[in-house]
């Protein structure tokens, strides 16, 4: 579903990270590790096409893709339901319940709150629940547990479980205590460019 | 290695949305929140009141020399009022991640770059215009000249948030880019109030002005045809 070939990003003619490569077929999860500052949010954003890799080949051969980044793209001035009614209407998936992935992700209290009065924990949540407005075969999924309670951590499991099961596959990057280990999982320890 | 990053734009080929449902998705999204931040919506508007205000105050209530600069003054005050409010054009987006996430939706930047300006003018521009025979009037200019007047406003706004757009593409990135945007769009916009103004003032005088208005429309299909291009590869530029 998703190659790396070698690819590499270069800011200020200094690589960000050492070459990276790997395959992920459907059902996979590849575990992104590393130290602070090691590249793992720039290799998220390579692989979703945000930057381009200065060099290596990136074969993606998903159908669709999501992503859920540092930056949560939610707007303070909308409430829950705009922000995700919002990005339903924009990438055109327009048959699906926005309510209903609200109450999933556990906001069905604060559907109507403006985002700005959120917590950081139910923005994320928020942010997260995006992941269920389409059928994207590939989640890119940057830090997707900082900020979330036990239960959130518990949805975001469950979330990334039947994504997994049904054939879809996921690149998570992460430094916290908390890993997936009940999936096909694979481990991908980045090393910072600096450090080669 | 060659051909990097090759079908990292797949997402695209699976994208059941249409282009004009996007369009739409987000000029609405982008009028509701111009209507909740009202401070922003209104700033721009009630600088340009403010400006031209303090004109006749400035050099006297003298109605021939009020009319004589009118249009040069009612433009000057268009142009601050939207490099003001330019800033605001993509800044948002850019910060919380939300042109992330236009990146990778498939949908052209050029078509989201696009709707931005739109609403930009809609928000910023219009108001403008529907404003300008109040301003006419304030400055003493002569009733046929108001038509005139409007037309180049009309004409002449759109490319100021067309040419604005590109401004702000590049410098979204940086610190302090809305000051450096000053610095590259007013050289651009100088032609734009040349004509525009002498348009207005060659009505005073009676004499012909639809070339002026032609060389706007020109200009405002030129930017329309090619300022979302580069918007959009300004934009690919700052997110990297």
């Amino acid at each position: 579903m998703l190659t790396a070939s070698d690819i590499s990003f270069e800011r200020y003619f200094e690589p960000v990270f050492e070459p990276v490569s790997f395959e992920l077929e459907p059902g996979q999860l590849l575990l992104v590790t590393g130290a602070n500052g090691c590249g793992k949010t720039t290799l998220i954003r390579v692989l979703a096409g945000v930057l381009h890799p200065s060099d290596g080949r990136l074969d993606n051969r998903a159908r669709g893709m999501a992503y859920v980044g540092h930056y949560l793209a939610i707007k303070d001035d909308l409430s829950v339901l705009e922000n995700l009614r919002f990005m339903r209407d924009f990438i055109g998936t327009s048959d699906r319940d926005v309510v209903g992935a609200v109450y999933r992700m556990g906001l069905g209290r604060v559907a109507e709150q403006l985002a700005r009065t959120l917590s950081a924990g139910q923005r994320k949540r928020c942010a997260l629940a995006r992941l269920l407005l389409s059928e994207n075969e590939l989640w890119l999924l940057d830090e997707p547990y900082s900020n979330l309670d036990a239960q959130g951590v518990e949805l975001v499991d469950d979330l990334l479980r039947g994504h997994l099961e049904a054939g879809g596959a996921c690149v998570l990057a992460t430094h916290g205590a908390h890993r997936p280990t009940w999936a096909d999982t694979r481990d991908y320890h980045l090393v910072s460019g600096a450090a080669a | 290695m060659s051909a990097p990053n090759q079908g990292a734009d797949r997402g695209a080929d699976y994208r059941g949305g249409s282009l004009s449902g996007a369009f739409l998705a987000l000029v609405r999204r982008d009028l509701l929140l111009a209507f909740r931040r009202r401070t922003e919506l209104l700033f721009p508007v009630i600088f340009l009141l403010v400006v031209i205000s303090l004109f006749p105050l400035g050099i006297g209530p003298g109605p021939q020399l009020l009319a004589r600069i009118a249009p040069g003054v009612i433009w000057i005050a268009a142009l601050l009022a939207t490099v003001i409010s330019l800033d605001a054009l993509f800044r948002s987006d850019f910060e919380d991640g939300t042109l992330e996430q236009f990146v990778i939706s498939g949908h052209p930047l050029t078509l989201i770059a696009l709707a931005k300006i739109a609403t930009h003018w809609l928000v910023a521009g219009l108001p403008i215009v529907l404003l300008s025979p109040l301003l006419a009037l304030w400055m003493n200019l002569p009733a046929e000249s108001l038509g005139v007047m409007v037309l180049t406003l009309l004409l002449g706004t759109p490319i100021l948030s067309l040419i604005g757009s590109i401004g702000v593409g590049l410098t979204i990135s940086l610190k302090r880019g809305g000051q450096l945007l000053s610095l590259l769009v007013f050289p651009l916009y100088v032609p734009i109030l040349i004509i525009a103004t002498a348009a207005v003032m060659a009505t005073s005088d009676n004499l012909p002005y639809t070339q002026f208005l032609g060389l706007l429309a020109a200009g405002l299909i030129t930017s329309v045809t090619l300022a979302p291009f580069a918007t959009a590869a300004a934009l690919k530029i700052s997110l990297s």
